[in-house]
């Protein structure tokens, strides 16, 4: 049984070394994705353009626009005079928030008002950096009003203090670096691609071109077919999750913390469950371009959504919650955030093992059980 | 023309006569829409969240009642050791902890200043840095509120000066719903996608089967044959959109705010790049596999990540800004969500309908030369 199963992945293997072209692509472009998205995927929103109206232009009001400007959050790129033009900008898009300064600011302040609005207008078509500019432009104006506070009441000889003094600590990631936390999801993304795409691709050819029918009248099992199918790119894949690894370490300075053991055993059953899914689609399409076809829809599209790569599973209504489940790069994600950000143990992660073990074994099953009956059909 | 009519026939009848691709192209995107359309949401809501009180005291508490009711946080467990708090931080089962250290009645009667410590799971920064924005308010809040009281009681001001209150709105998603947001994205990006699957396998599976030989021995000229094939593809994709965009109404109640003509022109500026790419891997593949992988990796996983769909371009590094400008999603997306979101026209969008234009034909041109050079 092994030596067929051997000269399958022999065979497997001479016919991905001929197509010289498609392995440049399987080893050149995974790596070299990395390296782009890498430094596109972040969420650390910085220099936010901002315009002003000044309608009090006082040495105040002054005063408040360098301390907005003079932080890295903000840049101010235009002062501006009516609300038409503020209008302008938020809808060209020239800058993502507007403040509008009240007239008689420095009056009001000096004469002691409880509360001066200052208007901020933001672009809110993007809900999550609108959020993250709201906070910021909250942050920049309480640190305003204390400064202010502090300088006025040395000068008067009075001390005030803050009730309470709130000390955040952030563990794991104390910068709070976005790229960390999207990388493993990258790695996920890419490899099931790989996997996927390449896998699915590799019965149904055989189908179109006709040589199905030489091996089926062989004596080789469906089993020994599917496994030989599978273990070439089970490899190919192997080969380009460590080449990617490295790759992460240099660039981004992705520092494993937890076991290089668990992190190579979560990638091989990664890898497994992804072929297993390739096996089901090569088995259940008739033409390479359904298979395609179905490989995106089923690999890339969910991988990049559904897997809480970008979008957290835990916003997403029940229903989506559980249809997440249909890819395995869901599992894979949360077990290598655990090993390479936390560097906690299996503890923290058994369950997506037994999840992505369960989940190829199902879809092999699947393949091998949907194969027989197209035998028995010819 | 007759003869283009004859090739858009003989492909929607290869079509027909495969109902899997059919469905896989009119249906799934549909399917696609609600499911993405459901799970792209990045709101921040309900952080769960474990309290260590070491105080126990009346405030406290008092100060732990501002969090029920409020839908950002969500609290599960009251621990009252570090090693339970932090397995819940490495476990994930918490991605905040709250420790009020025991002194904090006692601080805060004698005006001093009373320390509460957060500690957040930081591994997803985005999260963790609005999270925290939201405890700052809180705490904010609650610190003004105590300054009010001590105030009330000496009877004098405890600042010397008025106070700034940021007064902010969001203009075109008051709610700052993410939502509304990535589904103009998705509808882009499902157009795409299915544009390209169509024709990157266009012509390299006529080469595959052998029958390209046989179209090319027929009078029929390269133009013509291109065009034949495209066409179809072209209406295939309006379709969709039309669908898609249906969908986006019926399930999210999202309508474009701003022309539906003018929405279905720049649709079209579009397909023509996306037609034009797929045709461009279809001519330099010599199997439908390598034609597959390079519309995956070349064109596709790009257009998601540096289309500004997911992740804001303007957050990137220039060298990786400079490359967004090649990727013809990225003008499509802004047109999208300009329309659809802001209700804007031409006027605001000059800039990206021209890129998505000059693309457009030069891909489109690109491929067809490259097409016949082959051809002969």
């Amino acid at each position: 049984m092994t030596n067929r199963i051997l000269a399958i992945i022999k065979k497997e293997i001479k016919q991905i070394r001929r197509d010289k072209r498609l392995l440049f692509v399987l080893f050149f472009f995974p790596v070299f994705l990395l390296i782009i998205f890498g430094y596109a995927v972040n969420y650390d929103v910085q220099n936010v353009k901002l315009a002003i109206m000044d309608n009090d232009r006082t040495a105040t009001s002054r005063k408040l626009i360098r301390s907005i400007s003079s932080s890295s959050y903000f840049e101010i790129v235009e002062y501006y005079e009516n609300d038409k033009r503020g209008k302008e900008i938020l809808d060209e898009g020239i800058a993502k928030g507007v403040m509008i300064i009240p007239k008689g600011l420095e009056k009001d302040i000096y004469s002691g008002r409880e509360k001066i609005n200052v208007q901020i207008l933001i672009d809110g078509v993007d809900g999550n950096s609108a959020t993250i500019i709201q906070n910021y432009s909250l942050a920049a104006i309480y640190a305003f009003n204390n400064k202010l506070n502090q300088e006025v009441s040395q000068k008067i000889g009075f001390k005030i203090t803050p009730p309470i003094d709130l000390k955040s600590r952030f563990w794991f990631n104390p910068l709070l670096e976005t790229t960390i936390y999207l990388i493993p999801g990258l790695i996920a993304l890419i490899l099931i691609v790989t996997a996927v795409v390449t896998v699915s691709l590799s019965l149904v050819r055989e189908k179109e071109l006709g040589t199905i029918e030489q091996i089926n009248v062989s004596s080789l099992s469906i089993f020994e077919l599917l496994i030989g199918k599978l273990t070439p790119y089970v490899i190919i894949s192997f080969v380009n999750a460590i080449i990617i690894l490295i790759a992460g370490f240099i660039l981004f300075g992705v520092i494993v913390n937890g076991s290089y053991v668990l992190l190579f055993l979560s990638t091989l059953l990664f890898l497994f469950a992804s072929t297993a899914i390739g096996i089901f689609i090569s088995v259940i399409s008739d033409s390479q371009q359904v298979a395609f076809s179905l490989a995106t829809f089923v690999s890339l599209l969910p991988a990049t959504l559904l897997s809480g790569f970008i979008f957290p599973i835990e916003s997403m209504p029940e229903i989506i919650q559980w249809s997440t489940n249909i890819t395995p790069a869901k599992y894979f994600i949360v077990a290598l955030r655990s090993i390479i950000i936390k560097g906690t143990g299996l503890q923290a992660f058994w369950e997506q093992w037994l999840y992505m073990f369960l989940f190829a074994t199902v879809f092999l099953l699947l393949a091998m059980i949907k194969n027989q009956k197209n035998l028995k059909n010819l | 023309m007759r003869t283009i009519l004859h090739i858009i026939k003989k492909e929607f009848l290869q079509l027909k006569r495969d109902p899997k691709m059919f469905a896989i192209i009119l249906i799934a995107p549909v399917f696609q829409l609600i499911f993405l359309g459901f799970a792209v949401n990045m709101d921040v809501e309900k952080v769960p969240t474990v309290v260590f009180n070491q105080d126990n005291s009346k405030t406290s508490r008092e100060f732990l009642e501002k969090f029920r009711g409020n839908r950002y946080f969500e609290f599960v467990e009251q621990v009252d050791n570090y090693r339970d708090l932090q397995s819940h931080i490495d476990n994930g089962t918490a991605s905040l902890a709250i420790v009020i250290p025991n002194d904090f009645e006692k601080k805060i009667a004698r005006n001093e200043v009373a320390d509460i410590q957060a500690i957040f799971d930081g591994s997803d920064g985005n999260k963790a840095s609005i999270t925290a924005g939201y405890l700052q308010k809180i705490v904010g809040d609650y610190s003004i509120n105590i300054l009010k009281d001590r105030k009330g009681k000496r009877g004098r001001f405890i600042t010397p000066v008025g106070q700034i209150t940021p007064e902010i709105r969001a203009w075109y998603n008051p709610e700052l719903t993410t939502r509304i947001y990535m589904i103009p994205g998705i509808v882009g990006l499902l157009l795409s996608i299915i544009t390209l699957i169509l024709t990157s396998l266009a012509i390299v599976k006529e080469r595959e089967i052998g029958t390209l030989e046989q179209i090319i021995v027929t009078p029929i000229k390269p133009i013509q044959l291109i065009l034949g094939k495209l066409i179809p593809f072209a209406i295939l994709g309006f379709a969709a959109v039309t669908i898609v965009l249906i969908a986006m109404n019926l399930i999210f109640g999202i309508s474009p705010r701003g022309s539906i003509l003018f929405l279905f022109s720049t649709t079209l500026l579009y397909i023509l790049s996306t037609l034009g790419l797929g045709l461009l891997v279809s001519t330099v593949s010599k199997t439908q596999q390598q034609a597959m992988m390079l519309a995956i990796f070349v064109i596709m996983l790009p257009m998601t990540f540096l289309s500004g769909f997911a992740f804001p371009i303007e957050n990137m590094p220039p060298i990786i800004q400079g490359i967004t400008y090649l990727i013809p999603l990225r003008y499509f997306m802004t047109i999208m969500r300009g329309i659809i979101l802001k209700g804007v026209g031409f006027t605001e969008l000059w800039f990206d309908v021209t890129m998505l234009f000059v693309i457009g034909s030069t891909v489109f041109t690109l491929s067809i030369l490259r097409f016949k050079k082959r051809i002969d």
